[in-house]
């Protein structure tokens, strides 16, 4: 019993007096990748290298499952409780800053040079965010498959049309040989839906809002591309060359590697599982063109700073210290994602000259578009959303591009334009 | 010996006000007792339920959104004006030049209903409505605009949840509690497995389903394909807007069925053995004996266990949201799924505490309908 | 047929239905325990077919060692082991002394806060979160520099908001007022004092309910998920099933996520027939039968 007392005194007063043991000051870090176990210990390399290289700060690490790592900074902004160096999702950033938890960041002149435009984040003509990677997708397919059926493989500088597209899913559903042409992944209801299908809409020559003023999604979103966009889209379920909404996790994740999908729209995150399966059958194919240019959807996590932080300082030291190529590419390497920059992917393992994911650096660097930089995607997003499920479904296509284009505008409005001059 | 209603009126003001109006003093302790027993139950609910509602209640008549540097105003009923919106709206067919009807494949054309509710200066009432529903009478067609047409197929959507889950769970798991309230050996057992699903989490019951219920080859069609001998069609359970809420309210009883269980199982419990003894040496049948011993002995327990249930179908949230998301085409919208979504995700908090608002009413109406229903005739 | 033959039949009528029903309540679950040994490609293509069902194939525990690997198992499941139990125990002393309160005494209001404490029970959770965080947010707290501000982040914040329930509340009520008033009138007549009346004679009869309040809390807490998500923001205080969210990343791992699920499954089918056993003894030898 003494012991336990004696005990409980010396936990009492190490907890009390840590605080005044150090003469650094603490940085708070939070991090959305917690289960990874790859990316923890990479990050906690870069670090244990940040502490060890200077004596000023120390940072401290706190990590949220993804899933649900929004939530847990909203809560925590209400209840004024934010870190000091965020990890915010790219699309989700105008929002934080224009809401004023975020900072703007002071990193050195021509620090992100070299960068993928997808990995800088940037609102209101300030950087905010900086991400360690990005990501890509690609149609997966099979080179057997394309040769049997005589189909051009598609590159970069001369990808499919439109038309030709389609036509090529109508020649390979009729093979008879596959469940579906081309999964597109719609089990991953989500964000997956906007990064993934908002692309087609843009290459038909439509987008979610119009990027010149940010108040009108007018004629842009139900306007003629966006109505040729949504009937080709609906017409990909209804001739069945898709699997629908309810498709299961299961499917998505072996259709395409046990041959009952032909064609696949993945991202890079996957190719490796495909490799894996396939070895050099595997080909991953740029988006197909429907007249206004091939495109990809950019940004993926990203680095920056909380208003509310004291050590605004010690946080960009340590985003510069972070962004170096060779943290980039043990990023790359550990978790299969596309490093930033030129610099990092020529030494990382994948994404390097005749590295086996070459391609998509080059797709990002070459057809990425970010989503809407704007405060109000984390609503005009969940309502596109809706659109790209509900056409799938077979909704009438004018209609509700219609009713989507009134809500978005209604929530520009209800928020005073967020922030863009109306 | 003074009376008693003096001796109330002599009692210090606290006691009084503890005292029901006609109670004597003597009682004063069973009073006093009686608050500060309920007291600590009655802070914790007041703190974290009753107040967060109020405040609720509050934002729902502001413009609050959950992320904005904007500071929030009053907006009175708009946020409730947006979801109850309902017009009626007659649409002529289309005329050529001499005025006469134009056919379109042998039926009658109308023109486009978006020519009179997006930017038709002639309609302002109409602007933003959309459809819900129409009907064809006489050469006309009749439609029902709506200002929200999501929160309306949410709203009837959980309705339809409620009216079908109330009964059917309730049912089966006084047949489940009737089948297992025998002496027969393993019943434990079977009584814990019957249990089982209660205890795995809403979401990973969901999860599970999505596997169940895939339409391609999920287990269910498997399963059916091989009870039927090959000839069963395989459903797209959740991708069909026809099967997709019946399949979640199947899963939703097959969780939760066994939770009432072992309410009515509690009930049945306290009813004496003794007066089933006797209604059998009256010779009563086993029907008898369950109409006029085991029924009446669950009075309170069926009123319980119908409330629950229909307050729980009316909070239908956790199983739409891992499985459908409201889809496909709103066939799965809930109340409470579109609550969150816009308070949280879309961020409008204002509109997400109106449609609790709106839900509160709705689900105290109808708790109130029952407990008048089910109330004890004297 | 005799009289033997007959009842052998319905007997085994009887045991063909228990058997079939359960059959439909096990299937699911079942489901899950097998795929948790199964490599992740081949449960994806076993959950196609009844091989869903069977040990086949590639059997292993790695999915349990992974899981082990990506979560911090043992922390998270003394958090939740601790939270529940706390939270089951006061919340059935609250509860039940409030029914107590409301089924047996008299006191002026009890009316209109019964038919309030009704009126809570209507309010989903989800819909109250946010006003709930911030109130939360602006309690005071007693902790080792003094009074704080502020309940974000600890144990209590994920205990005490729960401890009382309008539902745990409304089970009480109901079972006590089926009980005969002789039980209480006799008592009284005793001298009995109304705490003795309360803990003595009326809570130890309570067995069936108590268990059903005691099992429907556990429920709750154990599958807590959205208030910890929005409390909580060290890992050494995160209850078990925010640990469901660490499988789900890019490539969600399925067969560890059923490993966990198993795992975070099977202590409560336990503490459900611990708690059964005990109440139905209990109930049998109470005398309450009659």
């Amino acid at each position: 019993m003494k012991k336990a007392v004696s005990l409980l005194i010396v936990v009492i007063m190490l907890v009390t007096f840590s605080g005044l043991a150090s003469a650094q000051t603490e940085l708070s870090l939070w991090y959305h990748g917690a289960g990874n176990e790859i990316e923890r210990s990479i990050l906690i390399g870069i670090i244990d290298d940040f502490n060890a290289s200077q004596s000023d700060y120390t940072v401290a690490l706190e990590e949220f499952p993804q899933g649900s790592y929004n939530s847990s900074i909203v809560a925590a902004a209400l209840a004024g409780d934010l870190p000091d160096i965020i990890d915010v999702d790219g699309p989700v950033m105008p929002g934080w800053a224009w809401a004023g938890y975020m900072a703007p960041l002071n990193l050195s002149e021509g620090a992100l040079d070299d960068f993928l435009p997808g990995a800088i984040g940037s609102w209101n003509g300030e950087v905010y965010s900086v991400g360690l990677w990005d990501a890509a997708v690609a149609i997966y397919a099979r080179r057997s498959d394309l040769e049997a059926n005589d189909i051009r493989i598609p590159t970069l500088d001369d990808p499919w049309t439109g038309d030709e597209f389609d036509g090529i899913l109508e020649t390979l559903q009729a093979t008879g040989e596959f469940e579906y042409a081309f999964d597109v992944g719609m089990a991953w209801a989500g964000e997956w839906y906007n990064y993934a299908f908002a692309p087609f809409l843009q290459s038909f020559g439509g987008d979610l809002i119009d990027r010149s003023t940010y108040l009108s999604a007018e004629g842009v979103l139900n306007g003629d591309a966006g109505i040729a966009f949504g009937e080709w889209w609906q017409s990909l379920f209804e001739r069945g060359l898709a699997p629908g909404t309810s498709q299961d996790g299961a499917d998505r994740e072996t259709g395409f590697i046990d041959g009952r999908y032909a064609l696949q729209w993945n991202g890079n995150w996957a190719a490796i599982t495909a490799l894996d399966a396939l070895g050099d059958d595997a080909l991953f194919l740029p988006a197909p063109d429907f007249g206004n240019g091939s495109t990809i959807g950019a940004a993926s996590w990203q680095f920056g700073i909380s208003s509310s932080s004291k050590n605004k300082e010690g946080a960009n030291a340590f985003i510069e210290f972070a962004i170096q190529d060779e943290y980039l590419a043990a990023f790359s390497d550990g978790i299969g994602l596309i490093p930033s920059t030129s610099g990092a992917a020529a030494i990382s393992e994948y994404y390097s000259e005749g590295g086996l994911l070459e391609v998509f650096f080059e797709l990002s660097n070459r057809q990425a578009l970010v989503r809407p930089v704007t405060p109000g995607y984390a609503t005009m997003g969940l309502i596109v959303e809706k659109v790209f499920a509900d056409i799938a479904n077979g909704a009438d296509v004018q209609d509700t591009l219609d009713a989507a284009v009134d809500e978005i505008e209604q929530d520009i409005e209800d928020n005073g334009g967020y922030g863009f001059e109306m | 010996m003074i009376s008693a209603a003096t001796a109330r009126k002599n009692a210090p003001l606290w006691v009084r006000l503890l005292l029901p109006r006609d109670a004597p003093l003597y009682q004063r302790n069973d009073a006093i007792m009686g608050w500060l027993m309920a007291l600590p139950a009655l802070v914790i609910l007041t703190v974290f339920l009753v107040i967060p509602f109020l405040m609720a209640f509050v934002i729902s008549f502001t413009n609050q959104r959950l992320i904005s540097p904007n500071p929030a105003e009053w907006v009175g009923l708009r946020n409730f004006e947006r979801l109850l919106t309902i017009r009626t709206f007659t649409l002529e067919p289309e005329r050529d030049e001499s005025g006469a009807y134009v056919y379109d494949g042998g039926s009658l054309s109308y023109p486009r209903l978006r020519e009179f509710t997006r930017n038709n200066p002639d309609y302002p009432e109409l602007d933003g409505l959309r459809e819900f529903t129409s009907w064809q009478s006489d050469d006309n067609r009749t439609v029902i605009l709506v200002g929200d047409v999501v929160f309306l197929r949410a709203l009837i959507n959980t309705l339809i949840f409620a009216a079908v889950i109330a009964p059917l769970q309730g049912g089966l798991a006084l047949l489940l509690a009737l089948l297992l309230n025998q002496a027969l050996p393993f019943i434990n057992v079977f009584r814990s497995i019957y249990f089982a699903p209660v205890v795995v989490s809403m979401v990973v019951v969901s999860l599970l389903w999505r596997f169940i219920y895939d339409g391609h080859n999920g287990l269910l069609n498997t399963i059916l394909g091989i009870i039927s001998f090959g000839s069963f069609q395989p459903v797209d359970w959740l991708g069909n807007p026809y099967t997709a809420l019946p399949a979640i309210m199947a899963m939703s009883v097959w969780q939760a069925v066994g939770f009432h269980m072992v309410i009515w199982l509690a009930g049945l419990q306290t009813i004496p053995a003794s007066l089933y003894e006797a209604a059998g040496l009256d010779g009563a049948g086993a029907f008898q004996k369950f109409r006029y011993v085991t029924w009446p002995g669950l009075r309170n327990t069926a009123v319980l266990v119908l409330i629950v249930i229909t307050i729980q179908a009316m909070g239908l949230f956790v199983q739409v949201d891992v499985m459908t998301r409201g889809g496909p085409l709103d066939a799965t919208q809930s109340v409470v799924f579109q609550a969150v979504q816009r308070g949280y995700d879309k961020q409008d908090i204002a509109e997400g505490a109106a449609i609790s608002v709106i839900l509160f009413v709705i689900v105290f109406t109808i708790a109130m309908v029952q407990r008048y229903i089910t109330r004890e005739k004297n | 047929m005799s009289y033997e033959t007959r009842e052998r039949l319905s007997l085994s009528l009887r045991y063909a239905l228990l058997i079939l029903i359960a059959a439909i309540f096990i299937f699911p679950i079942l489901f899950m325990v097998m795929s948790s040994l199964k490599p992740d490609l081949q449960l994806l293509r076993d959950s196609a077919s009844l091989r869903a069902f069977l040990p086949v194939g590639d059997i292993s525990l790695n999915n349990y060692a992974d899981a082990f690997e990506r979560v911090p198992i043992a922390r998270f499941a003394f958090n939740s082991v601790f939270t529940t139990a706390v939270s089951v125990g006061a919340s059935i002393l609250l509860n039940s002394m409030a029914a107590f309160s409301f089924a047996f005494l008299q006191w002026r209001g009890k009316a209109f806060v019964l038919s309030l404490i009704i009126a809570t029970f209507i309010v989903p959770f989800e819909v109250v979160a946010i006003p709930m965080l911030l109130i939360a947010n602006n309690l005071p707290w007693i902790g080792p520099q003094g009074i704080e501000i502020g309940w974000l982040n600890s144990y209590h914040v994920q205990i005490i908001p729960f401890i009382a329930d309008s539902l745990g509340i409304f089970l009480f009520y109901q079972y006590f007022r089926d009980l005969p008033d002789e039980l209480v009138e006799a008592a009284r007549i005793d001298g009995a004092s109304i705490w003795q009346i309360y803990a003595r004679i009326i809570m130890p009869i309570a067995g069936p309910i108590l268990a059903t309040a005691a099992i429907l809390k556990f429920l709750i807490m154990w599958n807590a998920y959205l208030w910890p998500l929005m409390t909580i923001r060290s890992e050494e205080l995160r209850p078990i099933m925010v640990g469901l969210q660490y499988f789900f990343q890019l490539n969600i791992a399925w067969g560890e996520i059923m490993a966990y699920l198993s795992m975070v499954t099977i202590p409560v089918l336990i503490f459900y027939l611990a708690l059964q056993r005990a109440f139905i003894e209990s109930i049998a030898t109470s005398g309450i039968k009659g």
